[in-house]
């Protein structure tokens, strides 16, 4: 797991757009190998399209040949309801880019039978091949997508109940008023993110500090859910210095060092953009000795 | 870009543009439409899934509704009250497709009080007609401004037509012919204290005519009743109708009715018509009510200088119109856009009032506020482009580009 620490939330989604960019941009989609996208909902994620939205008009990134699957989607809320994560997508990134309607997934929380949209789900992301890089973002409680603690860390798409904190916390879009809150949603499984070939997630904000600190210093555990990402191969956290307010010195100070490593030592050059050292890597003249 | 299906309609978006919607300007929106029409783009992207045909780069000007006139007695050499020659060979539409380039695409060709025979004649051929490239800008209806209004307050109007009292509906009916809801006529400026006016102002508002109180001698308690009894609005504000006392504020007083709902009313806000203090004063009062007006005449859009229209000889000036070689004012020959850049100017309102005022206000002071004046989706496809000094640069009627646009 790599963990790239930045200033700012500002500079934390100039990273994380970057690097969806080039990633995108690198694969070379085409209509018949598109690129597929797994997205998040929130509010860290919404500088990260705003970013992608500029990228898109500096005509330096388009989604002509992006498939995107959302995580997540409320049961029973209308899909034009101004709370649901179709208005979310569509208000803060789809209206703005070339993605092609018919390229779009989201769970559809009104379908009739929820059990089957979600088999439907998971079966479309295989037809595609599975979800080349997949951005997420936490909540304070260290759950991705809505699998919040408890979850199994093998789950997959489903309906799931929302914790009665995380529909508090949600009232103040529905007018303060508990009983308008959705109480389910349809979210991908931890192990649907974990299927994906390479997982960024997005981390800002004290309160998120203590989720940062279980997630990766502590053993992986189903009530912090993105602890999951410790079997990942090829997962990526980039945080702002306030979410680091957990972490050990040791560990913030060993993440900084190996970032410098890779661009000072290394070369940014020999360094693929996962963060993996290339094969052909040319060594130094005095290491063969 | 794609090529539309022949199965199915064009749909444009147009891009990089700030919208005026709900009173707000929204930086950096998208307006969709199709067959004529506003479009909810979500429609297209959830449940069509389909992408724009055409794509149209607004350049990040203001992208505002359609401009509305209620009252405008001619223009482009057209004289709505005399000119039926004219007006029969087309006279209409050539006025409409002028007033069309300067942005003005709904309009209510307004007659001066008159004899019967006038009506008869001139009202055929002014009722509601929809607005498109090829008829210009959309009638709605038109404006009657007299007869039935007050001797002292004529202003320009033939005091030989006017009538200083009516029985009922059918007095009426006798000068106009049949008023009827959805009828040619949409507006009718009554003087509300002719004996008999307030019975006839509540069969007019039944009959879903809007009345105007003006040219009237009314005092505060008279203008209440016209209210009370269903007028909606009051012609030119200020002008032709008692001034202001603080005692007996007359019909102005209506700007700070108290236990009412205060009525829309026009406003010539040329500078002339009404002091810009008069102007700042109206719209500090009641800026909700507040609708632009031009009261244009047939001189509007022609070149400068001499012109006969009507049984008149006038010349035409930068600002207004007068009895050639006199001082004497003809008439206003001032188009919308330039009403909305002084009201701006003498009120420091902000944009979106002022645009507001020439396009909210008119269509929901006629009830067509679904389809007029807003950006709604669902609503006709009539925009202004604006510049940031409120020079119009583009104009779209019913979802098409309009040639010749006058900034």
């Amino acid at each position: 797991m790599r963990l790239i620490i930045r200033e700012d939330p500002e500079d934390v989604a100039t990273y994380m757009a970057n690097y969806i960019k080039e990633r995108i941009n690198q694969f070379n989609p085409t209509a018949e190998r598109p690129f597929v996208l797994g997205l998040p909902t929130g509010s860290s994620p919404i500088h990260i399209y705003r970013k992608l939205v500029d990228l898109h008009r500096a005509n330096e990134l388009s989604f002509k040949h992006v498939v995107t699957f959302n995580m997540d989607e409320y049961v029973g809320l209308p899909r034009d309801h101004p709370e649901s994560y179709h208005s979310f997508m569509w208000n803060h990134l789809f209206r703005h880019v070339d993605i092609p309607p018919a390229q779009v997934n989201i769970l559809d929380g009104n379908a009739e039978d929820l059990d089957k949209e979600c088999r439907r789900y998971e079966e479309k992301i295989l037809s595609y091949g599975g979800i080349e890089l997949f951005l997420g973002g936490i909540g304070p409680d260290g759950h991705i997508a809505f699998n919040e603690p408890g979850s199994s860390l093998k789950s997959r798409t489903r309906p799931k109940t929302l914790a009665y904190e995380t529909i508090l916390a949600n009232a103040r879009f529905f007018g303060g008023d508990i009983s308008k809150v959705p109480n389910l949603a349809l979210t991908v499984g931890v192990g649907t993110v974990m299927d994906a070939r390479d997982v960024a997630i997005i981390i800002t904000g004290q309160h998120k500090s203590i989720a940062l600190a279980k997630c990766i210093e502590e053993g992986v555990n189903h009530m912090w859910t993105v602890s999951a990402l410790q079997m990942h191969p090829s997962a990526l956290i980039v945080c702002d210095e306030d979410a680091t307010a957990e972490l050990h010195v040791k560990t913030v100070k060993y993440f900084k060092s190996i970032e410098k490593v890779h661009e000072e030592l290394l070369g940014r050059e020999n360094m693929d953009l996962q963060g993996r050292v290339h094969g052909s890597i040319k060594r130094h003249a005095g290491y063969q000795e | 870009m794609a090529t539309a299906n022949a199965s199915r309609p064009r749909t444009v978006q147009i891009y990089n543009c700030r919208l005026l919607r709900d009173g707000q300007i929204h930086d950096d929106d998208y307006l969709w439409m199709r067959d004529g029409k506003l479009l909810d783009p979500k429609i297209c992207f959830w449940s069509e899934q389909i992408e724009a045909d055409e794509r149209i780069n607004a350049h990040g000007l203001l992208v505002t509704p359609g401009l509305i006139d209620v009252q405008i007695n001619g223009a482009f050499g057209v004289d709505f009250s005399t000119d039926f020659e004219a007006m029969q060979a087309g006279g209409v539409v050539r006025a409409a497709q002028g007033l069309l380039r300067q942005g003005c695409t709904s309009f209510c060709p307004t007659l001066v009080s008159s004899a019967p025979d006038v009506y008869t004649q001139a009202l055929p051929l002014l009722g509601p007609r929809k607005g498109n490239l090829e008829n210009g800008a959309e009638v709605l209806g038109a404006h009657l401004e007299g007869p039935f209004i007050a001797h002292e307050k004529k202003g320009a109007h033939d005091p030989r037509v006017l009538q200083a009292s009516v029985s009922g509906i059918a007095d009426i009916e006798k000068i106009y012919g049949p008023i009827v809801r959805g009828g040619n006529a949409s507006i009718i400026t009554v003087a509300p204290e002719i004996p008999g006016m307030y019975k006839c102002i509540e069969e007019l508002d039944k009959r879903g005519i809007v009345v105007s109180m003006g040219h009237s001698m009314a005092q505060i308690a008279e203008a209440e009743e016209g209210l009370k009894h269903g007028a909606k609005f009051v012609t030119h504000m200020f002008n032709a109708m008692s001034s202001f006392h603080h005692r007996d504020p007359a019909i102005v007083g209506l700007l700070g009715a108290t236990h009412m709902e205060r009525p829309y009313y026009g406003l010539i806000a040329d500078g002339f018509h009404a002091h810009p203090c008069s102007v700042r004063i109206a719209y500090s009062a009641h800026p909700k009510g507040l609708v632009l007006v031009t009261d244009s005449m047939a001189a509007l859009g022609l070149p400068l200088g001499e012109y006969t229209l009507g049984d008149m000889h006038v010349e035409c000036t930068k600002d207004a119109v007068y009895i050639a070689g006199t001082n004497t004012l003809a008439g206003s020959r001032i188009t919308l856009a330039e009403c909305i850049r002084r009201f701006r100017k003498f009120t420091s309102c902000s944009v979106e009032e002022a645009i507001d005022s020439a396009t909210l206000h008119p269509a929901t002071l006629l009830g067509v506020q679904d389809r007029k004046g807003t950006l709604k989706h669902g609503a006709d496809a009539d925009l202004c482009f604006f510049d940031d000094q409120l020079h119009i640069q583009r104009v779209f009627i019913d979802g098409q580009e309009v040639d010749g646009v006058e900034s």
